[in-house]
């Protein structure tokens, strides 16, 4: 089953490391993993999102916590919770393709950020799902590049992870 | 790491990073430091240079530095210490602090580093020392800055002494030790990530505690947390309170004397039947510091399928030790001797009392094991064998020496035939498998307790792994005993491919094997050589009488012999070979 774990870590040089260390080390995997800066200085937020079983994804809580640099993780997928996706897409947009490009991409709620005569590059963002959907409405052909920065996760309501 | 510190003490004393590195050590109550010089801890070794707050041992290779630490602190159960410099240094040393670390032995290694500026540029003697030991510490720290030097140390000590111990290490580069600060060694440091869990969960505590006086066919599991957690003296009494039988891991001997009868002797791949059957067919299952690793219960879906409605209660300080490798019914996380302490006072409170009944017929069923007599050997062999001089070394130590051993079948006889009454006793690395640990471990224990017998069981291909270090014991005056069963093959390899590889002894054969009496003698020691079986005992008994000398007996023992019982990996734990089946 897929999970989102948010993490707060110190914002210390190789806590990164840490993190994605116990992931190779253990054979746990890793789907995405984002990471940055919080509003507290001294922490940065990751969201890491794996899949395994109940068993799995309960070990790899627990050995989180036990690295010393982590000072929180949350389950976000155990709960009601928030999560986005952020897509950048070059296409190739020439001829009579070009049109039905900027439709899609309206569709899907994309925003074309940089235009050349034969192709525009679209920001999309969503779920996983979302993201996914998009492409594979694409023409695989038409598809340049992508780049995507990984799930992105809050809880829902007024509960916050906090130190 | 934030941290709630007072603020900088104005009024310290002005001291370089080096000085500083001492007088940590000092406050710490360092006895010993093991370790090797070298370019980038050059300035740490002239402040250690002249003064008097702690020993320096100086070993032959880092490697041992780290065992002998390592030794110090199972024996002790204070703190061990290492400082080894960059690079070589470090990469030597990492043996070592795996080992520690995968029998979670608390250390502080302090290593140097190639100057600030110079990291990364693929300097001399650099290496990526926090890079390379991040899987293998409890944590580590790069120290960029003088001032946080002292403060840095303090937590080291604190994270590698709290909740389940481990290895931490501390890098320091060289510029940072020339460097000045005041010096101010805080009392506590506070880490707002790390906060180990102790009172175990009162909730938790009394179901475990009705499953246990409920139980028909109970069984108490020990692993080395009770040792680690000084819980001994708690655990004994809860054992013989509930009159239940009892088995110890490797990491656990000790923790209850193995000469009560409860003790059913240790589980596991070469553990004995009775304790084997008894944890594959209990009701409850008591573990109590232990982690169902895979040489204990075999394979885990046999140990689970062979008995679905056992119900296992399971003390840890380390959540991630627990529901692992096996399910368990109540978890309680905490230190195991505050644990048991809260548990023995709800059985004596409690109205009511084990079934009487059940028990004895329990009882009746592990001595039908019992029966078989599993560690049962030749004793009328004309060639010495192993098992024997492991039982004349009890005899003669009185049961009461501090025995370290090396990795392979000689480890698994001493474990068998020595019978600890005390924790701390039995020093030997269980999760690594290191070959080697065994003399520098002797090293670590002779300097802790100078007037006790040391005595190190090893074999002719292990004691090779780090034999250099007979010169610093020669060196310090380390008057341990070295008992080699030597059987001119790495046994437990032999045995191996004996049983599953049909007899090819590939690369198990040590030939060339140096004459260890002479080899002994070159670095001052005293050699002797015994391959009579009636000759042992004396051999043994003349060591312990050469009081202030090292004795290395070399002795030679029946190439063919196994260790019996014995699991095949990935069984099930009651899928025992025994001697008798072959």
């Amino acid at each position: 089953m897929r999970h989102i774990l948010s993490i707060l870590v110190e914002n210390e040089a190789g806590a990164l490391s840490r993190v994605s260390g116990l992931f190779s080390a253990r054979g746990y995997n890793i789907e995405s993993l984002t990471v940055a800066p919080t509003e507290d200085a001294t922490m940065s937020r990751m969201t890491i999102v794996t899949t395994g079983s109940d068993e799995i994804v309960e070990q790899i809580t627990k050995q989180l916590n036990k690295l010393i640099d982590v000072v929180k993780v949350v389950d976000l997928s155990e709960g009601r919770h928030i999560e986005r996706e952020l897509m950048l897409v070059k296409v190739r947009a020439a001829g009579k393709d070009r049109e039905e490009m900027k439709r899609t991409a309206d569709i899907f709620r994309g925003r074309i950020i940089d235009v050349t005569d034969k192709s525009y590059t679209i920001e999309l963002t969503g779920t996983t799902d979302k993201l996914d959907a998009f492409l594979e409405a694409l023409d695989k052909g038409a598809i340049l590049e992508t780049v995507r920065t990984g799930v992105s996760g809050i809880g829902r309501g007024e509960w916050v992870l906090k130190a | 790491m934030e941290l709630k510190l007072p603020p900088l003490a104005e009024t310290g004393e002005t001291l370089t990073g080096a000085e500083i590195v001492v007088r940590c050590l000092k406050e710490e109550g360092v006895e010993f430091v093991f370790g090797y010089p070298g370019g980038a801890v050059l300035h740490i070794y002239d402040a250690i240079f002249g003064q008097k707050a702690f020993h320096h041992i100086l070993v032959r290779h880092e490697q041992a530095a780290l065992h002998a630490a390592d030794g110090y602190a199972r024996a002790t159960g204070r703190p061990g210490v290492a400082l080894v410099t960059s690079g070589p240094g470090v990469t030597n040393a990492v043996t070592g602090i795996a080992t520690a670390y995968m029998d979670s032995i608390p250390l502080v290694v302090i290593t140097g580093q190639v100057p600030t500026r110079a990291i990364g540029e693929d300097a001399f003697q650099e290496c990526d020392t926090v890079g390379i030991t991040r899987p293998c510490v409890k944590h580590n720290f790069l120290v960029k800055d003088v001032n946080e030097l002292a403060i840095t140390i303090k937590k080291a000590f604190h994270i590698a002494t709290t909740g389940r111990p481990g290895p931490v290490l501390v890098d320091i580069p060289k510029d940072v030790s020339a460097q000045t600060a005041r010096f101010h060694y805080p009392d506590k440091v506070h880490l707002r990530s790390y906060s180990p869990v102790v009172k175990g969960h009162s909730g938790q505590i009394k179901k475990a505690v009705q499953l246990l006086l409920e139980a028909k066919r109970p069984m108490i599991y020990v692993g080395g947390g009770v040792v680690l957690g000084e819980a001994s003296a708690e655990l004994t009494e809860l054992v013989r309170l509930l009159d239940y039988p009892c088995t110890e891991t490797l990491m656990g001997l000790g923790a209850f004397p193995a000469s009560d009868k409860r003790f059913v002797g240790m589980l596991g791949m070469h553990g004995t039947v009775e304790a084997n059957m008894a944890m594959q067919n209990c009701d409850v299952l008591l573990a109590v510091g232990a982690r169902f690793d895979d040489r204990v219960i075999g394979n885990p879906s046999h140990f689970a399928a062979g008995n679905p409605t056992r119900k296992i209660v399971h003390i840890d300080v380390d959540p991630s030790s627990i529901s692992k490798r096996v399910r368990v019914d109540v978890p309680i996380v905490g230190h195991v001797k505050d644990v048991l302490v809260d548990m023995l006072a709800l059985i004596k409170g409690a109205r009511e009392k084990p079934d009487a009944t059940a028990l004895a017929a329990w009882w009746d069923q592990i001595g039908t094991w019992r029966a078989k007599d599993c560690l049962k050997y030749d004793r009328t062999a004309a060639i010495i064998k192993p098992q024997y001089v492991i039982e004349k070394l009890w005899e003669i130590t009185k049961g009461d020496a501090y025995i370290t051993s090396d990795v392979g079948q000689h480890q698994m006889w001493a474990a068998q035939f020595y019978r600890f009454d005390k924790p701390r006793r039995w020093i030997n690395s269980g999760g690594l498998g290191t070959m080697g640990v065994g003399l520098p471990y002797a090293m670590g224990v002779k300097l802790a307790f100078p007037d006790a017998d040391v005595a190190c069981v090893t074999g002719e291909a292990s004691i090779q792994m780090c034999i250099q270090e007979l010169s610093t014991c020669k060196q310090y005056h380390l008057p341990v005993k070295l008992v080699n069963l030597n059987n001119r093959y790495m046994g437990m390899v032999r045995q191996w491919q004996e049983f599953f590889h049909g007899n090819r002894y590939a690369e198990s054969y040590m030939d060339a094997l140096p004459d260890f009496v002479k080899l002994a003698e070159a670095y001052g020691h005293v050699g002797m050589r015994v391959d009579k079986p009636g000759d042992v005992e004396g051999a043994l008994r003349e060591a312990f009488k050469l009081k202030d000398r090292l004795v290395f007996l070399d002795i030679i023992t029946d190439q063919t012999e196994n260790v019996f019982p014995m699991v095949p990996g990935g069984k099930g734990m009651s899928e025992m070979i025994l001697a008798e089946d072959l």
